[in-house]
């Protein structure tokens, strides 16, 4: 993963509350089988629309995204912190994220902070009274600047450890392997096993077929 | 010292306490996948040279994407046809046991786990699915997971995780006739928010919950994530046992009674602190319906359209309208006037047999509204199967119901069921978000007592718009009683309309 710092470029105000993941990416581009190349995806039913603030010039760079309350909320697809990456987002910022798309972002080198909402009205201000204007994150600082504000960020400080070392979850996972291999020792021997298979006999399904 | 259902869990799992901030790591007992977040994880897997630490604990189905047509000729859609293909070969790679389309343990991931018996309380599951917090209807401490961390569990059977706080659902009483689990979370959701439960593991508790079968208690702890929730658990009880017991994965002799005695601990002690607490009244309950684009979109049946210039809230007052126009819904309109175009049956949240059999019997012998589509989806080739050996499959086609094979279906649209753009749904699935059944799709989530009823009138309704509802007989189907679903017999009259006036104690502040 990619170390994060400081990263400055253009904010985007996304003025909606509940921008759930069949938003950011809806589910018909979840038939992909690779990570990257979904930046078309993003938030493909509203880039149809000249007014949505992506497709105005001044915001279509842009870089940190500062979104309403209860962002990434519905399914667990990390297919929406990519397509937001691919896209080019490198931070979003909310007063409330949804717990997954939390976690999600945090695996992928996407931050996303979050801001009092009393913050975010003042940035959505600065955003669109000068539009283009650049914002700066810092998260050694865990400090958001636009224009002549600076206010403070929430990031837990594990997610900010790994994110400024750019630190690989599963390599971390694996320095303790012993102790994992120790408490497999200790699962009773009852508990269900998916293998060897067990299952009612097998039967023939009949596939159902267009109605007439 | 006293904890709660969930610490229980999570105590017991603990393969390493997290120091100075980070995460405890957490052993996964059940690993559940599917075709859609698991591509770039096996990918993942491949590129570090990892295998899957632990194959005998991880279950592959297909179900997101698949048809439900034509199940035995190649998929139509190419896109479909090649994540399918690459679950299919992975699964050959690493090991893993598979359930493909076409064989009978085939289905939706939330349904496979139960019904096999590999949903079992005090274990955790994880999958790459948002909904498996409704194996917590087990007492299992279930999340939905991103890819990258499939990829973690499937190379180390652990996750590093940040402790949950707790909150209590307590829903006293009984239901009214006429109303099922699905209105009691429809309900929970409107009450506390799509946000609410963000940081928390809901338990659901109280007398109206003891009642329900395993069925209605998998509908709702599937939508705790729909109140922002990850988890939801209920305490498994003898309706746990009952259910588990000879499924082809439960412990047997010995392994039975053991199992069993330390089932019976999983339930939080009595002084056990909560974090937050709800309560709720059930016998205040009636049908609910959403009238908007997220789940806490909600109200009574006998509601109005909200309308926006009433809401206090300017936040709120802006979604509203923003929803209303999407919905193409006047403010005001009694919500019962509301005319659908498709009535969808189906989904991890009510797909099950009992669902079935509950919306049989409201529409055996009646007619279909004209220019309604009914779609009926099994959410398990073992459920249609049973199905159709109760009979149900031609009750549903004599009344003019399209009878599906198993698959999430119109749930998410991935497959060819979708609304057109502008088409109405009553649907029993669990998200009504912008688009999610088909572009332009508008949709109402519904029980599917509801959808049966809306199916027979053609507008949102429930059984008390029904002629002669006293002919619903809800108590029993070939002798099977039909748990989930309100108080025995139905006197036919319609339930009173009352302010779900349901407190929420400290919901503390989002992290």
């Amino acid at each position: 993963m990619e170390k994060f710092t400081v990263h400055t470029g253009v904010g985007v105000p996304l003025r909606r509350s509940n921008v759930d993941t069949d938003q950011i990416i809806p589910a018909v581009y979840l038939k992909r089988i690779t990570r990257t190349g979904f930046e078309d995806a993003l938030f493909s039913a509203w880039r149809n629309d000249p007014s949505f603030v992506l497709n105005q010039d001044a915001y279509r760079a842009g870089s940190v995204l500062v979104a309403g309350p209860d962002f990434g909320t519905g399914s667990s697809r990390e297919h929406a912190v990519w397509a937001l990456k691919d896209y080019g987002f490198r931070v979003v910022l909310a007063s409330r994220f949804a717990d997954i798309f939390r976690g999600n972002s945090g695996k992928q080198g996407l931050v996303a902070g979050v801001v009092a909402q009393e913050d975010i009205e003042l940035l959505w201000k600065i955003l669109e009274t000068k539009p283009g204007t650049e914002v700066t994150v810092d998260l050694v600082e865990r400090t958001v600047h636009a224009d002549d504000i600076t206010v403070p960020f929430h990031v837990d400080d594990y997610t900010r450890w790994r994110l400024l070392e750019g630190l690989d979850d599963i390599g971390l996972t694996l320095q303790h392997e012993d102790e994992i291999s120790a408490f497999e020792a200790t699962r009773a021997s009852w508990r269900p096993r998916t293998l060897p298979a067990k299952h009612l006999p097998t039967v023939e399904i009949e596939a159902a077929r267009p109605a007439v | 010292m006293a904890g709660t259902l969930a610490e229980k869990v999570w105590q017991a799992h603990l393969v390493r306490r997290g120091t100075d901030g980070s995460p405890d790591l957490l052993y996964i007992d059940l690993h559940l996948v599917h075709e859609v977040t698991s591509p770039q994880a096996f990918e993942g897997l491949r590129l570090a040279g990892r295998p899957v630490r632990r194959p005998d604990l991880t279950l592959a189905t297909e179900d997101h994407n698949t048809p439900t047509l034509d199940i035995d000729l190649p998929i139509a859609d190419e896109t479909s046809r090649k994540q399918i293909d690459t679950l299919r070969a992975n699964a050959a790679e690493f090991g893993v046991r598979i359930h493909s389309l076409g064989d009978a343990d085939q289905g939706i991931v939330h349904q496979v786990g139960p019904q096999l018996g590999l949903t079992q309380p005090g274990l955790t599951v994880v999958c790459g699915d948002s909904h498996t917090s409704t194996h917590g209807a087990f007492g299992a401490l279930a999340f939905g997971i991103g890819t990258s961390e499939v990829e973690h569990v499937l190379a180390t059977q652990t996750l590093p995780l940040a402790p949950f706080k707790t909150m209590a659902i307590t829903v006293d009483g009984e239901l009214p006739p006429g109303t099922t689990s699905k209105d009691i979370i429809l309900a929970i959701i409107a009450k506390i928010g799509t946000g609410g439960g963000q940081g928390y593991v809901l338990e659901y508790r109280g007398e109206a919950i003891r009642k329900l079968s395993m069925e209605a208690r998998m509908t709702i702890c599937n939508m705790s994530i729909e109140a922002g929730a990850r988890a939801g658990m209920i305490a498994p009880d003898e309706t746990t046992f009952e259910y588990l017991k000879g499924r082809p994965h439960a412990p047997e002799g010995e392994d039975w009674d053991a199992a069993v005695e330390y089932w019976r601990t999983l339930r939080s002690d009595d002084d056990a602190e909560f974090d937050a607490e709800v309560v709720l009244e059930a016998a205040d309950l009636e049908p609910f319906v959403t009238w908007g684009t997220n789940p806490g979109q909600g109200l009574p049946l006998s509601a109005n359209v909200p309308v926006p210039s009433e809401i206090a809230d300017a936040n709120e007052r802006v979604a509203a309208e923003r929803a209303l126009e999407y919905m193409g819904l006047e403010p005001g309109v009694p919500l019962r006037d509301v005319k659908v175009d498709t009535v969808f049956i189906g989904s991890c949240t009510n797909g099950r047999i009992e669902d079935l059999r509950s919306v049989a019997k409201v529409l055996k012998g009646r007619e279909k509204a004209q220019d309604v589509r009914v779609l009926v989806v099994p959410a398990s080739a073992r459920v249609r199967l049973q199905a159709e050996a109760e009979g149900l499959d031609a009750i549903f086609k004599d009344f003019g119901a399209e009878w599906r094979n198993a698959g999430c279906s119109m749930c998410l649209g991935m497959n060819p069921d979708q609304l057109a753009p502008g088409e109405r749904s009553a649907s029993t699935s669990n998200r009504n978000f912008e688009g999610r059944q088909g572009k332009g799709g508008r949709t109402h989530l519904v029980s599917p007592l509801v959808a049966a009823a809306t199916a027979i009138r053609g507008t949102l309704s429930s059984l008390a718009d029904l002629d002669l509802p006293a002919d619903v007989d809800l108590t029993t189907f070939d002798g099977s009683p039909l748990d989930g679903v309100g108080a025995p017999g139905f006197d036919g009259d319609a339930p009173a309309v009352v302010d779900l006036g349901l407190p929420v104690l400290s919901a503390g502040p989002q992290a």
